[in-house]
């Protein structure tokens, strides 16, 4: 009897949070009634240990068949029987205290079940995990034994690709005895991958690097200002060096002829370990790919999104339009409760005297599921009961046709440049509002098909594998059983009927998971962008911010002083004028890009030597003939709503002050850049302070709002650009208006409220920005009467 | 010797009628038996204008002495005039006000008046532009005047502009521009255009504040103003007769002059306009097609420009001044000879073609809520004695009515249409709920005063302009409207007149009475 055989025992089980982890403890707290089970679990960041396995695995739906069971007793019994040491395999000694290594020791028997199973993990960090961490496992339970003192029985889970891909039968043999390993000296490996990651680390300081970091993030970002910039280069670096350790592990793997990074350090760790184990008994088990429950604790129970689901849930909502594979290969399946019986029939056995063994767990040899059936059973499932889109129709799935991964990964590799030529393309035109969301839906395609492209090159492996896994000895193990046994602790893989596994079990599981629309028809909820508009018109905010160039009125900086020179110049002179300002143009704009800052300072210069008391009598009639037609009503609607709440309204732009002294009845505050002026009350072109651009919008922000005793969390910031970030960025609610294709992007991706505002609609647009003619009387020549009230000397031409 | 108004039978050798559409055409073909109302022709301008003025002027009307007379050196002399709402379309130069302004300042220079001023009766209407000022008053008197600050238009938002002149019996406040009040003489100087303009109303409203028109810009007032175009029976008149007349008593002394406009109302390549269809010649019928089809050609912010740079034709054809009351009466019957048009009986269905011009769109844009105004408020308010159409009738209007506004010249209206006509079209809620906040929202008022901008509470009065004809009828129809501004108005959109007809039949049965109103030029209908 296996419940027998672990009667009084305490049972250690590391990776007790992972997917096998948890269904193996619920089994052995539920079946086996006298055990006491020890879980080694790493605390996290800001949660200890004990924490991580009350949220972590206590909460989880596995535990719900027990919690009905005891009842008012769960917690009780688990105090009782459960008990937490916090530590880490990725570390020596695993990081566990004197205490809880006392404890750990103690046990009779450890399941080994820690891994990183992400087929995409850095190779460093599966190499610390995967490769290391059964022999620090053993380290501790063997060191210092004194004689005769019993040694607990290391139970190791490993997996059924350590062999390789090949063709053919896999044996259930150690590694060194198994014909064709490939032989690696996994010290040379463990140093070597140590070695890339200083080498990555150090590659992605050089200056060269950096460079191009900081010009990504620029081209992400725009002039967002350096913190911002700084922060996101950062980013980018760690994200470059973590790319380039996983494809290190990938390519190292591969080169070795192992799929991935998760078999091939697998592989060596099972090598590493029997090298290692000292006088700990170890047996090994190998289990295929495991997926959802048949029946324990419940049919289709399942932990975390894992290999086939997102692949599944790709092809039902028709994103993935081909998987590669052949279709008669076998895809070798198990579900987790069959893997979970057969580890703790292994523990119930004990180890053997020869040595370490080796146990498979896989369904390949006994009950094969041909890749051709498993797409078929899928794609008849999501015929009958398809997914929804966004508008409430069903989803149809596409047919797949079986083609080599080559050509499916050609095709998603073209389209993965195409939509990212696509998406450049758009980003550094123009265009803003409602076209620039164009972009961030390409970026949601490319997002995709990289994705598709992602699951092609990680588990297209494992659709082509034509290895055959032998179960031999697994069976012989459940035939050793009682009959008792065999009901309780089923993992004979004949006994899975695979129409029913995956349509009843673990498809609708799944899908239930995925948070997918599995009902026709709209959605009854409020839009999202209404629940936005009423958590920023909520009474509680405090400021509300606005930026004013595109985001309140559809003008700028260089038509306001185009129009406010014009206004006192002759038709002829005017002309001249307009056709000056056009040819610069680009240059202004790329200034403009580079740094807002840098531009408002260059480009004021232009209104030196204008007299001050008359560019401001002329901004009033600018206000009405420029500002106003080109406002956006629904945004000074927008800003008085909030007067009207009670929030404190504040504009914060790079614009003069005397061109939006008309706009200040509209807002509590202005921030703007102001020029200084000389004895004859003529402007000098300079700049009095810093013009209120990038970050130092955010330092605004945050002095204003500790002066007034106010929360920037409690408020909102309306801007247009990503040169507007750092604004953005410093509230808790953050509104993008009529965003470039740049911040259309991110507003999407952090889930920012966005509006549309336009201009009053039927409004007269003048072709160019350029004030009235002004009425000359008649006699008087245009000339003479002509002063010139903004210098637009030669120097005006000049651009930097 | 022009052709009197005249009231046309419909029968099966009537040609298509011509309908006005906003800045196009259509024409329709009216069921037999409907009937068909055209205005007067012109009447013939006077010869000598600038005469004329010299005349009245020196010989005025009821209890005033000649102008020249009322001047004296080192008085405070105010010359007001009415603003860009009038007349309409604008006339081409020179203005009527350039003329009898230049000869009032021609006294008054011989009388040696140093102190004049002159005030645009803006009330709670935008200030007008340069361009605009110099238009209506000519070059010579803008240059002499503005520059010195002595050209000015009304700020009614200005406490240090307006006094308070207490209340009417009835309890109204009446508050009117200080400078006025404080003068030795105020002159005022009208456009008639239509029945409801001048008399009391000029000074008692034009120079007005909200404190004091909120008493007859209201909704009860406008719903027992019946019609608006006849003074005896309008509330509105009765109201500002009372503040003028009050007025009078506090000793402010006026001079008024009222002038009356001919309705040659369109120049020559529009003159097929200013026709009956079935005397269109070939020539006419050549002009229609090829205005009306290049119009729709025209896109419609050129079309918006092409309609408002129209400068009209018409002229004076009276002119008369002195005390207010007696002048009034006589400008009131000089209105009539050119506009009256006898109406047997009402009708079931008044169908009308809105043109692209009112009062308040004149340089700018026509939004939805003057479309309604100019229809409801105006076109249904032509009437003497009874309205044209039964209570419980239909109207039916032609205008494209597109969600435009012009945002310098009607931010509230843009805001007014967004937030209140999407909650209610009641005229009684929306002045209960509404009009207090816009009237006194203090960024209207900085764009009243500051830039171009109506009032806040402009677009109530709209709004409340059209409750006497809401009031009465039992269904609105905007042919070829864009359905949602149409809908928004709370009228019901049609993309056909026999459309319109055929969901008029709902509310008046199958065989109604039909009547349309061929205007512009304007027309006062006496129902008989």
């Amino acid at each position: 009897m296996i419940t027998s055989a672990l009667e009084g025992k305490r049972i250690g089980v590391t990776g007790a949070t992972g997917f096998l982890g948890t269904a193996l403890v619920e089994r052995l707290l539920r079946v086996v009634p006298g055990c006491e089970v020890v879980v080694v679990v790493r605390a996290g960041r800001r949660t200890p240990a004990a924490q991580r396995v009350k949220r972590e695995i206590l909460r989880n739906d596995c535990f719900d068949r027990l919690r009905q069971q005891w009842g008012t007793g769960f917690d009780a019994e688990m105090d009782r029987r459960l008990k937490t040491v916090a530590g880490d395999v990725s570390t020596e000694g695993l990081g566990l205290d004197d205490e809880d290594r006392a404890l750990f020791r103690s046990c009779d028997i450890v399941v080994h079940s820690a891994a990183s199973v992400s087929f995409d993990s850095p190779l460093d960090a599966a190499v610390e995990v995967n490769l290391l961490g059964g022999s620090r496992v053993a380290e501790v339970l063997g060191d210092d034994r004194a004689p005769g003192d019993p040694v607990p029985y290391l139970v190791a889970v490993s997996t059924a690709y350590v062999a390789g891909t090949r063709r053919g039968e896999s044996p259930e043999a150690l590694l060194p005895d198994t014909p064709f390993a490939i032989d690696l000296d996994w010290q040379a490996e463990v140093h070597a991958a140590r070695q890339a990651r200083s080498d990555a680390e150090a590659e992605s300081r050089r200056p060269e690097r950096l460079t191009l970091f900081a010009k990504a993030a620029r081209s992400e970002l725009g002039a967002a200002g350096a913190p911002l910039l700084a922060d996101k280069l950062e980013k980018l670096r760690t994200e470059w060096v973590r790319e380039r350790m996983v494809q290190a592990g990938k390519s190292r793997a591969h080169s070795l002829g192992w799929p991935d990074a998760y078999a091939y350090t697998k592989a060596l760790g099972e090598r590493a370990l029997l090298a290692n184990r000292g006088d700990v008994p170890v047996s090994f088990v190998r289990p295929s790919i495991i997926e959802s429950a048949l029946a324990e604790p419940k049919p289709g129970w399942i932990r975390g999104f894992r290999m086939a689901e997102p692949v599944i849930i790709s092809y039902g909502r028709g994103l993935l339009k081909q998987f590669p594979g052949i279709p008669e290969g076998v895809v070798d399946v198990i579900p987790v409760d069959m893997v979970v019986a057969a580890i703790i029939a292994v523990a119930a056995r004990g180890p053997l005297p020869e040595g370490p063994d080796v146990v498979q767990v896989a369904s390949g040899q006994r009950n094969p599921l041909r890749y051709r059936r498993l797409v078929k059973l899928v794609q008849t499932w999501f015929e009958e009961h398809p997914l929804y889109d966004t508008d409430g129709q069903p989803i149809v799935v596409p047919e797949w046709s079986f083609p080599g991964r080559g050509r499916v990964q050609r095709q998603l590799q073209r389209a993965t440049t195409a939509l990212s030529t696509a998406e450049k393309v758009i980003t550094t035109l123009p265009i803003r509002g409602k076209k620039a969301q164009l972009s961030s839906r390409i970026e949601e395609k490319r997002e995709l098909a990289e994705r598709a492209l992602g699951y092609v090159e990680l588990y297209g492996a494992y659709a082509e594998t034509e290895a055959v896994f032998k179960i031999d000895r697994l069976l012989a193990l459940f035939g050793s059983l009682d009959d008792a046994d065999k009901a309780t602790f089923a993992f004979d893989p004949i006994a899975i009927d695979w129409a029913y596994f995956v349509q009843e079990v673990h498809l609708p599981s799944i899908v239930a998971q995925a948070r997918v629309r599995t009902t026709p028809g709209k959605r009854k909820t409020a839009s999202r962008s209404d629940r936005g508009r009423k958590a920023v018109l909520s009474p509680d905010r405090h400021i509300a911010a606005f930026d004013l160039e595109n985001t309140l009125i559809a003008s700028n900086v260089v038509e306001s002083y185009s129009w406010l020179a014009t206004r006192h110049l002759p038709a002829d002179e005017r002309v001249r004028f307009v056709l000056r300002t056009l040819r610069e143009a680009p240059t202004l704009l790329a200034l403009d890009r580079r740094d807002r800052g840098d531009f408002l300072r260059h480009f004021y210069r232009r209104y030196e030597g204008a007299s001050r008391q008359q560019v401001g009598d002329d901004a009033w009639n600018m206000f009405s003939d420029l500002i106003l037609r080109k406002a956006f009503p629904a945004g000074i609607r927008r800003v008085r709503e909030h007067r009207a709440l009670g929030h404190r309204t504040l504009l914060i732009t790079g614009a003069l002050d005397f061109a939006i002294e008309p706009l200040r009845p509209l807002f509590d505050d202005i921030v703007c850049a102001k020029l200084g002026t000389d004895s004859d009350g003529r402007l000098t072109g300079e700049l009095l302070t810093g013009p209120p651009t990038g970050e130092a919008r955010a330092l605004v922000m945050a002095r204003y709002a500790e002066a007034e005793g106010l929360s920037l969390t409690e408020s909102v910031a309306y801007a247009d650009s990503a040169s507007d970030l750092p604004m953005l960025e410093a509230v808790g609610h953050p509104v993008a208006v009529n965003p470039e294709a740049k911040l259309a992007t991110i507003a999407r991706k952090r889930g920012w409220h966005v509006e549309q505002w336009s201009k009053a609609p039927g409004a007269p647009r003048p072709l160019l920005p350029i004030g009235p003619l002004l009425h000359v009387p008649r006699g008087r020549s245009r000339v003479n009467n002509h002063r010139n009230p903004v210098a637009i000397s030669s120097k005006g031409g000049e651009t930097g | 010797m022009p052709r009197p108004g005249f009231v046309l039978d419909v029968d099966r050798s009537t040609p298509p009628t011509l309908f006005w559409h906003g800045e196009q055409f259509r024409t329709e073909r009216l069921p037999t038996g409907s009937r068909i109302i055209y205005p007067p022709e012109p009447l013939a301008a006077l010869e000598d204008i600038d005469g004329a003025i010299r005349h009245a002027l020196l010989n005025p009307l009821g209890d005033s002495q000649p102008l020249p007379s009322l001047l004296t050196s080192g008085m405070k002399l105010t010359i007001c005039f009415d603003d860009i709402s009038l007349p309409l379309p604008p006339m081409q130069r020179p203005d009527i006000r350039q003329r009898v302004i230049e000869a009032v300042l021609d006294m008054a220079a011989d009388a040696g008046v140093d102190d004049v001023v002159l005030i645009a009766a803006l009330a709670l209407h935008r200030r007008m532009t340069e361009p605009e000022l110099r238009h209506a008053l000519g070059d010579r008197v803008y240059d002499s005047f503005a520059p010195s600050g002595r050209l000015t238009q009304l700020d009614a938002e200005d406490p240090e502009q307006m006094l308070h002149l207490g209340t009417t019996d009835q309890g109204e406040d009446v508050e009117i521009s200080k400078r006025a009040a404080t003068s030795d003489l105020i002159v005022y100087v009208n456009i008639n255009l239509v029945a409801m303009d001048g008399g009391h109303k000029s000074v008692a409203t034009g120079l007005a504040s909200y404190r004091s028109l909120k008493h007859h810009h209201n909704v009860r007032t406008l719903q027992h103003s019946r019609s608006l175009m006849d003074q005896k029976r309008s509330e509105l008149h009765t109201s500002n007769w009372r503040m003028g007349r009050h007025i009078a008593a506090q000793g402010i002394k006026i001079f008024q002059i009222e002038t009356t406009m001919n309705t040659n109302t369109f120049p020559d390549q529009f003159s097929f306009l200013m026709k009956r269809e079935w005397e269109w010649t070939a020539r006419d019928r050549m002009s229609y097609m090829a205005v009306s089809r290049s119009l729709d050609r025209t896109p419609s912010r050129l079309r918006t420009t092409i309609f408002q740079g129209i400068k009209s034709p018409h002229q004076m054809t009276s002119v008369q001044a002195g005390e207010v009351e007696a002048v009034h009466e006589v400008t009131t019957a000089n209105v009539h000879r050119q506009q009256l048009v006898e109406v047997e009986g009402q009708t079931d269905i008044l169908t009308m073609g809105l043109p692209y011009i009112c009062p308040y769109n004149v340089n700018s844009v026509m939004n939805p809520i003057l479309v309604a105004c100019l229809g409801l408020g105006y076109f249904f308010n032509l009437y003497r004695n009874k309205p044209l159409v039964r209570e419980g009738g239909v109207l039916i209007m032609h205008h494209p009515t597109p969600r435009a506004f012009h945002p310098v010249h009607h931010p509230s209206y843009i805001d007014f249409f967004d937030q209140v006509l999407a909650q209610t079209t009641d005229p009684l809620e929306i002045e209960a709920k509404f009009e207090t906040s816009f009237a006194t929202d203090p960024w209207y008022i900085h764009l009243y005063r500051t830039s171009h901008a109506y009032h806040g509470v402009h677009p109530f009065y709209m709004w409340y302009w059209c409750a006497h004809a809401l009031q009465h009828l039992g269904m609105v129809i905007i042919v070829g409207g864009d359905p949602k501004s149409v809908r928004r108005l709370g009228f019901k959109p049609a993309s056909t007149l026999s459309d319109a007809l055929e969901m008029a039949s709902d509310v008046v049965g199958p065989s109604p009475t039909l009547t349309h109103l061929h205007a512009p030029p304007l027309l006062i209908a006496d129902v008989k």
